[in-house]
């Protein structure tokens, strides 16, 4: 098993309003089909180390790998075609698109990334969807489904370019217990039938102890 | 394929919020609309008073000029070569109106390549008199036919014909001016007073308008033979040659080789009507800024509605970099929209220019100075099209531009991370 994603003495500054120091020296790895939750007090720079992480944030010291391959000094759009590659998205909100179908919106990214032809991705969605248990919703907009089945769709599009590695930041913040705990069966599977790594930032005690390692953090350190 | 995501998203993004998009295209719509529908019509009047003096005026005019000589018997003394020298009441010397052997010269300037035509004509000066009214008058004889084919002077005729002259050595073609002071009319007689005194009747066989008082209230035309008559000379007598040329702007060169070749005095159109290519210019350039400003108003409208859709989308512009949208790709979904935009309503833009251009030539005008125009004159021309549907796109492509680099710049962590 190798480590999918590395990071070593990453410091982070806020330099607005005033300058501060958000994570001090972090370093960690995440091995392939891990299943990882961060956890920590709000402020304590989990989410600004997960932006980090998925190399959304590009504003920090210290070294990054995905893969084994440095991500600092890469150029944005050279880290757009990362994300879009290896890297799949779960937010607290869903963040899809309202003016598309279901179908549609897990379609997306694969559409840029360009690999397959169309068909191919129309059929892959479906698995995904159906992988999801929302096949039956595919062809509805977007906006026209509920909020368990729309954290589904946006996590059939986290998969669709069978990424290495799934970030989540608070992803089951916004659902009802039920909901919540399809989606962590729903992660749980990913990680060990499919051997995705997964990193998961939550305030979800439960959630977190289910995982297969909490990250623990407090004033930009991490202290287990 | 890559182009086909981004067009499909920005199709979507069109389609969703029809009516804004609508009118943003109309904005376009109207811009160039208006545009194509004042080149047409300032271009089409433009050409109509244009032609009103450039289509009958030669465009090398040859004629014998009274003027003092150049040099002066003193240049020829060696001894004052570099001084200056100072000669008073310096006066021209008598010499004969004609053309020196103007018909040899009419047929070497037939053989030049670049000439159309070569028309001779007979300047005479006179009186019309009818009853006891006597005006001042000029009268030109010329080769009727051929007038008529070079400079369309049929176009300027409201009663009679040319070939009515042409077949009547005794005819005149008299201007309307001249007519209605002396209240005569077409198959009456007028007399002819020549500066020498003889009279003679001439019959009128039409009646002259070109829309310019000055010239219609004091010129006629008649054969050049009867014109010769009237000045008592030889049918060598020819005191202008006029050459039309194939391409107009040559006539200041050839002008010059002319003066040049030949003892002899010759204008060129340009010269001779500088005004109106400044006129035209002039028009030319109100119109431009007329309708450039109106695309750029329409290009602010595009601005509004893109900027807009960009603080509405700034969720999905977020989520489309998450998942690996590059800034570039972004930017392209939002300058492909305004190029949509710019596009459809261009052409809508053109129709409507068309269309309403096509009323306008049929509008009837009728006016006196232009006795063979019925209709607004409107100029069809297809580059107006052209520049008017690239002009659309680019006036659109930089209203999509700013917005869309916006969207480019646009941080998704900051919006993720914000709700």
């Amino acid at each position: 098993m190798g480590k999918i994603l590395e990071a070593k003495n990453v410091n982070k500054f806020f330099r607005k309003p005033v300058e501060f120091h958000v994570l001090k020296d972090i370093s960690l790895a995440i091995e392939s089909g891990e299943f990882v939750s961060i956890m920590g007090k709000s402020g304590c720079g989990k989410s600004t180390l997960l932006y980090i992480l998925s190399t959304m944030d590009s504003d920090y010291d210290g070294e990054l790998f995905l893969k084994e391959r440095p991500l600092m000094g890469l150029d944005q759009d050279e880290l757009a075609k990362i994300r879009n590659e290896d890297i799949g998205f779960v937010f607290q909100f869903h963040y899809l698109l309202a003016e598309f179908s279901v179908l549609e919106n897990v379609m997306l990214p694969a559409k840029k990334l360009g690999k397959k032809s169309y068909e191919e991705i129309e059929h892959d969605a479906m698995e995904k969807l159906k992988l999801l248990g929302i096949q039956d919703q595919a062809l509805k907009m977007s906006s026209r489904i509920s909020g368990g089945q729309k954290q589904r769709v946006a996590i059939a599009r986290a998969l669709i370019n069978d990424p290495s590695i799934i970030m989540g930041d608070e992803p089951t913040g916004n659902l009802d217990t039920k909901n919540a705990d399809n989606v962590f069966n729903i992660f749980q599977e990913l990680a060990h039938d499919q051997g995705l790594s997964l990193l998961v930032v939550t305030h979800d005690d439960d959630f977190a102890q289910r995982t297969d390692r909490i990250i623990t953090m407090e004033d930009g350190l991490i202290i287990s | 394929m890559k182009l086909g995501v981004i067009l499909s998203i920005s199709k979507t993004h069109l389609l969703s919020r029809k009516k804004q998009t609508i009118i943003a295209a109309l904005g376009v719509t109207f811009g160039i609309g208006a545009y194509i529908i004042m080149m047409s019509f300032m271009t089409g009047l433009n050409g109509l008073l244009d032609g009103l003096v450039l289509n009958r005026t030669p465009h090398v005019h040859l004629y014998n000029e009274i003027v003092p000589s150049e040099i002066q018997p003193l240049d020829y003394v060696a001894d004052f070569k570099d001084d200056v020298k100072i000669v008073h009441s310096i006066k021209p010397k008598q010499s004969q109106n004609r053309i020196h052997n103007a018909l040899a010269l009419m047929s070497f300037l037939e053989e030049q390549g670049d000439v159309r035509g070569v028309t001779p004509m007979v300047k005479a000066q006179g009186y019309y008199m009818a009853g006891s009214t006597k005006l001042n008058g000029s009268i030109m004889g010329v080769n009727v036919m051929q007038e008529a084919e070079l400079y369309n002077l049929n176009d300027y005729i409201v009663a009679g014909s040319a070939q009515a002259l042409e077949m009547n050595e005794n005819g005149i073609l008299i201007g309307k001016g001249v007519a209605d002071k002396l209240s005569i009319g077409i198959n009456d007689y007028v007399q002819i007073s020549t500066l020498s005194g003889d009279v003679y009747p001439l019959k009128i066989v039409g009646l002259y308008q070109s829309g310019l008082a000055e010239i219609d209230d004091i010129q006629s035309y008649v054969n050049i033979k009867t014109a010769q008559r009237l000045m008592g000379e030889s049918i060598e007598y020819i005191t202008d040659i006029n050459i039309k040329l194939y391409d107009m702007s040559l006539a200041p060169q050839f002008a010059k080789d002319i003066e040049k070749m030949h003892d002899l005095s010759a204008t060129d159109i340009q010269t001779a009507n500088a005004q109106f290519e400044t006129g035209t210019a002039i028009r030319n350039l109100i119109s431009y800024a007329v309708s450039i400003t109106l695309l750029i108003v329409a290009g602010f409208g595009i601005y509004n509605i893109l900027n807009m859709l960009i603080y509405e989308k700034m969720n999905d512009i977020a989520i489309l970099k998450a998942t690996g949208f590059s800034g570039q790709d972004v930017q392209r979904i939002f300058i492909s929209q305004a190029l949509i935009i710019g596009f459809i309503g261009g052409l809508l833009g053109l129709l409507l220019g068309y269309g309403v251009s096509y009323l306008i030539s049929r509008a009837p005008f009728e006016t006196d100075a232009l006795p063979t125009v019925k209709t607004m004159p409107v100029n069809f021309e297809v580059s107006f099209y052209i520049i008017g549907i690239i002009f659309a796109m680019i006036s659109t492509f930089f209203a999509g531009y700013f917005p869309a680099k916006k969207a480019q710049r646009i941080d998704p962590v900051e919006i993720i991370r914000g709700q």
